[in-house]
């Protein structure tokens, strides 16, 4: 029998491979970009699983709104991506350190 | 005084009159000739010189009351009022005449002296600046004004000294005259600080009113060494004096300033600025006359100038300069009176000396005129047949100044003399002798350049001696004016001045320091006075003078390299003048520039460049150097750092 816990470790399994994804990953910023969609989905599965067991709708409601976000950032993020490529032919993270001091 | 005009208005008239004429000789210098330059300043001047006739007379003769009265008021302030006002009474009205009369004198005497001279207009104007000044100075009512005065008439010395501005030894001696002055005048102003502070006022009369009250308030400068008050405030104003009579050892700026042309020579460093010290000390004797300490004080210095600066004379080549050191010796020998608190003969010298070394320094520069500007008397001498009315004039001003009886320098410098004798405060034995021998040194220098000068064989090149000539009537005029009254000045005033009430109203000497009133018993008249002083040692004295003068520098000239061959060591000393220069230059000004560079160094380039602004600049470049080394610039880095931060503040909310 499935229970609360089960999606609760399923989300945070998820959240921390995404985290992980953005740390370790040195090469592509899509992964990047990838790895901050499933840390949404991570808190949605969350969401989800709350609303289900304690029987509050409310919490998909929220998560119809994440996705949308969700979209549109991926949206925005991939737009982003393409002008970074434009300006620095190239979307290798090790390259992008023009933030530094 | 005059019928139609209130007393205060002549007053201004007087002082405001060389003022405007130096304002317009000034400020409209490139808009008119020499003509108008000299013609409004000699009017200005001339003006204020009939005024101070009548003021004289009118406090002489007409017995007037002191007149002492505010003209503005500029501020009051915590109640201490800062005004202008006039103080005219017997000394002041004395003073004025003095002052008019030399500078009139001094700028007829200009028109012939200065006549080549491309800062023609330039000079009139400042020497009409200087008289009103010196107005400023002897009319003032209180401290304040008696500063302006002090530092204007400072500051003309000043401009005037450097007047060549492209001579070097010109600036250098107009700087070194302007700092030796501060010296004192930073004493004169602590003196009048510390007047404020005993008596909260400015004021002369109210001062003087009230000094007797405060004669016993003592203070403690350094703790547990309690002063007299009165002694530190005199002996703080004495300072002052110090510097502007060019008393030892502040008296290095005086030969120094004959740098300056030799009208002003005679007007200010003869006759009249160098004889502020001396006004001053007369003007406060209510201060001084309480305090033993201080009048001890004035003596020896003034002992020790009178003497020791005569020997100096005697070494001089230079004319002016032999002429100045004999300024340095007099003034020692006024300050020494005002020691014996025989305040009245300092004046009366100090009127006797305006005029006949006015006359003697307007002499010297009648001859350098002759002589093409040189100054160098090894070169002159056999003057005498081409200039007789400088010779003669010359004649009387060195008796004048030698105290030969009956010229008006032997009233004065024997009063002086036996006004020292009868004196007995510590002191008086010591600046008795000085005086004593000073008497024989006068009569030894001032011979010497006489003889050099005006006798003996022609010294002078071929072409100089082509163009010898006696000056023109405007420089000898004023030498004839000058030669009366160093003739006769002194025996027609001093039963009154000296010895008559002349003074009762503007001095004030105590019983016990009146010497002059133990004088006044054996004094019966002018000419029982010549019979009395030749029978006494300072007669004895200058005659040897005269007669060594004689001897060495008619009869064996060449005696005196003999004796400065032997006494090479003293000779050098002289020379040197007792190192006074020397001293300065090495211990004072080099100590001085070795504490500028020091707090240069020290102070401003490494504590406050090197520490507090560039390091605090320095440390905060090293600070972010480190710092920055987190800005990696990886996004991951930043996005690592926020999730610390989470965990962070998750763990804190937490537990």
């Amino acid at each position: 029998m499935l229970t609360l816990t089960h999606f609760m470790v399923l989300g945070a399994i998820l959240f921390s491979i995404s985290m992980a994804g953005v740390f370790i990953n040195r090469k592509n910023v899509i992964i990047l970009l990838m790895c901050v969609e499933l840390m949404l989905l991570a808190v949605n599965t969350n969401f989800i699983a709350f609303s289900h067991f304690l029987g509050d709708s409310a919490g998909q409601v929220f998560v119809f709104f994440i996705l949308t976000v969700a979209a549109a950032e991926a949206a925005i993020g991939l737009a982003i991506l393409v002008v970074l490529f434009r300006n620095k032919r190239t979307i290798n993270v090790e390259e992008l350190d023009t933030l530094k001091g | 005084m005059f019928e139609n005009y209130s007393d205060s208005q002549v007053y201004l008239a007087i002082v405001l009159a060389p003022l405007i004429g130096s304002i317009i000789a000034g400020v409209f210098l490139p808009y008119i000739s020499r003509t108008v330059a000299h013609t409004v300043t000699i009017a200005g001047v001339a003006i204020s010189f009939v005024l101070a006739l009548f003021v004289f007379k009118y406090f002489a003769f007409d017995g007037a009351q002191p007149y002492n009265e505010t003209v503005y008021t500029w501020m009051v302030s915590d109640g201490i009022r800062f005004e202008v006002g006039f103080l005219i009474d017997n000394l002041t009205s004395m003073m004025l005449v003095v002052v008019s009369f030399v500078s009139l004198m001094v700028h007829l005497y200009t028109i012939g002296y200065m006549q080549d001279d491309p800062g023609y207009k330039r000079f009139f104007s400042y020497i009409s600046l200087f008289t009103f000044s010196m107005y400023m100075l002897v009319m003032s009512n209180n401290f304040l004004q008696l500063f302006f005065g002090w530092e204007a008439v400072g500051l003309v010395s000043y401009l005037l000294i450097g007047f060549y501005y492209k001579k070097e030894s010109a600036i250098f001696a107009n700087l070194k005259a302007f700092l030796v002055n501060r010296v004192g005048d930073f004493g004169f102003i602590l003196g009048i600080a510390g007047v404020l502070l005993v008596f909260n006022t400015l004021d002369y009369a109210e001062v003087f009113n009230a000094a007797n009250s405060k004669a016993g308030m003592t203070i403690e400068i350094i703790p547990g060494m309690e002063w007299s008050m009165m002694t530190v405030i005199c002996l703080l104003l004495f300072v002052g004096a110090m510097g502007k009579s060019a008393q030892v050892p502040l008296h290095v700026w005086l030969p120094d300033s004959m740098e300056g042309p030799t009208p002003i020579s005679a007007l200010i460093h003869a006759a009249t600025m160098v004889t502020a010290g001396i006004f001053m000390v007369t003007r406060m004797s209510p201060l001084f006359e309480l305090s033993e300490t201080a009048l001890s004080f004035i003596l020896v210095i003034g002992a020790i100038t009178a003497l020791f600066m005569g020997f100096l004379g005697i070494i001089q080549n230079d004319i002016k300069r032999v002429v100045a050191y004999s300024t340095l010796s007099q003034l020692g020998y006024m300050t020494v009176a005002l020691g014996a608190s025989a305040y009245s003969a300092a004046v009366f010298h100090l009127m006797t000396h305006a005029f006949f070394k006015a006359l003697l320094f307007l002499a010297a520069g009648s001859v350098i005129i002759a002589m093409h500007h040189v100054q160098d008397i090894r070169q002159m001498g056999g003057l005498k047949k081409y200039m007789p009315i400088t010779y003669w004039t010359s004649l009387l001003g060195t008796l004048a100044l030698i105290g030969f009886p009956g010229f008006s320098g032997f009233y004065s410098k024997d009063s002086i003399i036996e006004a020292v004798h009868a004196a007995s405060i510590p002191g008086a034995t010591f600046a008795y002798y000085a005086v004593l021998i000073g008497v024989f040194i006068t009569a030894l220098y001032s011979l010497r350049m006489f003889f050099i000068v005006f006798h003996g064989e022609e010294r002078m090149d071929h072409h100089t001696k082509e163009h010898l000539k006696e000056s023109p009537w405007v420089v000898t005029v004023p030498l004839v004016l000058l030669a009366i009254p160093s003739v006769i000045i002194g025996a027609m005033t001093i039963s009154n001045v000296l010895y008559g009430d002349y003074f009762t109203g503007s001095v004030v000497v105590q019983q016990a320091h009146d010497v002059l009133g133990q004088l006044k018993e054996d004094y019966h008249g002018p000419f029982s006075m010549i019979l009395h002083g030749i029978t006494q040692a300072p007669f004895f004295l200058m005659v040897a003078g005269i007669a060594t003068a004689w001897y060495l520098y008619m009869k064996q000239p060449e005696l005196p390299g003999k004796i400065k061959a032997s006494f090479s060591l003293i000779y050098d000393i002289m020379d040197n003048k007792y190192g006074f220069d020397a001293f300065n230059e090495k211990v004072i000004a080099a100590g001085t520039r070795g504490l500028g560079n020091l707090f240069s160094k020290v102070g401003d380039i490494l504590i406050i460049d090197g520490i507090i602004v560039n390091g605090s600049a320095k440390s905060v470049a090293w600070f972010s150097s480190i710092i920055r080394n987190i800005q990696t610039g990886y996004l991951y880095h930043y996005a690592f750092a926020m999730i610390l931060g989470l965990i962070a503040l998750l763990v804190i909310t937490v537990y």
